[in-house]
């Protein structure tokens, strides 16, 4: 399952993270060197293995379903880059 | 009063609450002291951020308390935090130039549960850029330099190992009694060993993972990094305990884990992995760990060989799990609701320049991995895959536990190296953790203690890994073992 150039940037714009196209050939061999040694999982038998996904087997708390936090929107727009009236300012979405 | 600022620097953890409380100096003088320490030791670059005053501050805090005999646990002890721990009002960034000038509104669990303990917090750590690194060469703020310097490697600077190494760097130099730090592949252990300290790793949810900055989650534990095994468990002490904002918070009680050292390790248990003696480990380190299982077998316990046959593939599936845990959890840096926000002709463009301004190399390598590992058409051969090993690997661990109570191993294949030697090749950077990473799969407590020192003078580690919750054991075993090493290994001051 190589990488190529072409893959990298799909993978990169998945990410949204932009990659200059001279980078793509040398990130390619880099995933690839990766890739290669993660390939050695393969000669593990995991035949009727259950995925682990957490670390300790616990069921998922729950609780109450009241609200308890909120009120807050000089906190939350505290670090935004931009922010007008209460709300976040991003670029515009729709022409 | 009558110590010197150096004297109240060496100082343990333990020691310098007992002369708190014995009022033999207050809370402000030993802050001031570290304060100056901080200040002189601006070549290590193990700090991002001193908070003198707020040190000061809360040191006078404590000091009233003293007085009104209302002390607490840790009353007037300066820590350094990790800069992954968001600290309400202060500057956290992760080491990552994402996170700008962030200023969280709020406090991390951990953190909260080591001040409302009375401890004072003298600044913020570097470390690597989102606990990515083994060297603390990943950070946006340059690397951490280790106090330690090799009789046989010339001047050359070494790293303090990563991620976690302005904390380990800080304890070394005697910047601070104690430091948090966090762990996911190793990152507590691993630079503990190479800086003669000692860090746990606790057993998955026992400490808060609310507030700190997410890497991987289903690995990612909170734990100190000390002068000594006594000091640590201490700190943990504090640190740990149940949180409801942490949905894998264990809801269990904390004991006081400090009275476990000291206690004999007489009639237990030492199991041996026969899969760690890799290739290439060095013969001081295979000496170091033959030291460490004839001490305990001199304190009185009994040693086993155990077989933990899915070793070699931890690595590898960690390199899966976690950078595909990690590109889901850094999805949240667009640029729009905090931190860096890059330029950009439309929406996507802004989140793309945002990422890739903030972000650096490593970063930005394991998200594509695990965005890669994540995208459609590979989910089962790799994610899926990666959690049937990782399953493997805690069975193993389960298997070795019928026949032991804990596992002794070397904490690191190596001792420090220099900076600059080990960036070129990932793999090999990787290899770092390959001792320590199992137990973060497997969700275990495991703890390094520097037990001894290489042909260049460098400190070396041990680690004791346990069943899970069962940190007094592991406590009482690296107690031990710090016992019998007699460690005293100090690096000599340069900065």
């Amino acid at each position: 399952m190589a990488i190529d150039a072409a893959t990298v940037r799909k993978v990169a714009r998945l990410a949204r993270i932009a990659e200059p196209e001279a980078r793509l050939e040398s990130l390619a061999s880099e995933l690839n060197g990766i890739l290669a040694w993660i390939e050695q999982l393969n000669e593990v038998d995991t035949n009727g293995v259950e995925p682990m996904t957490s670390a300790v087997a616990m069921a998922a708390p729950l609780r109450e379903d009241v609200v308890t936090d909120g009120g807050d929107a000089a906190k939350v727009l505290a670090n935004a880059p931009k922010s007008v009236d209460g709300f976040f300012v991003v670029p515009k979405v729709v022409e | 009063m009558g110590l010197l600022m150096s004297e109240l620097t060496a100082l343990t953890l333990k020691a310098a609450l007992e002369g708190l409380k014995a009022k033999r100096f207050s809370a402000v003088e030993i802050t001031r002291a570290h304060i100056a320490a901080v200040e002189a030791a601006r070549p290590l670059n193990a700090f991002v951020l001193e908070t003198p005053d707020k040190a000061l501050d809360m040191a006078a805090a404590s000091d009233a308390r003293i007085a009104r005999g209302e002390a607490r646990p840790l009353d007037g002890a300066p820590l350094g935090i990790k800069d992954l721990f968001c600290t309400e009002g202060v500057r956290s960034t992760a080491g990552s130039k994402i996170l700008g000038n962030f200023i969280p509104p709020y406090e991390s669990t951990v953190t909260a549960n080591l001040f409302g303990d009375g401890a004072v917090m003298l600044g913020k750590l570097n470390m690597d850029e989102f606990a990515m690194g083994s060297s603390n060469e990943t950070s946006a703020f340059g690397n951490v330099i280790n106090p330690w310097k090799s009789a046989s490697g010339g001047n050359r600077a070494l790293t303090p190992g990563g991620s976690s190494g302005g904390s380990a760097a800080a304890v070394a130099a005697d910047l601070c009694l104690g430091a948090t730090a966090t762990d996911t592949g190793g990152s507590i252990r691993q630079p503990a060993a190479f800086t003669g300290t000692v860090g746990i790793k606790p057993t998955y949810g026992l400490c808060s993972r609310w507030g700190i900055v997410a890497f991987a989650s289903s690995l990612d534990q909170a734990g100190p990094i000390a002068k000594t095994v006594e000091d640590a468990a201490i700190l943990l002490t504090s640190m740990a305990g149940h949180d409801p904002k942490d949905s894998t918070s264990l809801d269990v009680e904390i004991s006081d884990f400090a009275p476990f050292v000291g206690k004999s390790v007489k009639g237990l248990r030492v199991g041996v992995p026969k899969e760690y003696r890799v290739d290439g480990m060095p013969a001081e380190i295979e000496k170091l760990w033959q030291d460490g299982i004839d001490w305990l077998k001199d304190a009185g316990a009994e040693i086993v060989e155990v077989s933990l046959p899915h070793t070699k593939y931890a690595l590898p599936a960690y390199y899966i799990v976690a950078p595909a845990e990690a590109s889901s959890n850094l999805a949240r840096y667009d640029g729009m609701r905090f931190g860096h926000r890059g330029e950009g002709r439309s929406l996507t463009e802004v989140y793309e320049n945002s990422r890739a301004e903030g972000f650096g190399d490593e970063v930005k390598r394991r998200i594509l991995i695990g965005t890669y590992v994540l995208s459609a058409g590979y989910y089962d051969a790799y994610y899926l895959k990666a959690q049937k090993v990782r399953r493997r690997i805690a069975d193993d661990f389960d298997q070795a536990w019928q026949t032991c109570d804990v596992l002794l191993t070397p904490t690191a294949p190596s001792a420090a190296f220099a900076l600059g030697e080990r960036n070129a090749d990932p793999i090999a950077m990787y290899l770092n953790d390959v001792f320590t990473v199992t137990t973060n799969l497997a969700g275990l407590p495991s703890i390094s203690v520097p037990a001894g020192l290489d042909a260049g003078g460098l400190p070396l580690g041990l680690q004791v890994i346990g069943k899970a919750l069962d940190e007094g054991t592991v406590f009482s075993v690296a107690g031990a073992l710090e016992k019998a090493a007699a460690f005293r290994g100090k690096a000599e001051k340069w900065w």
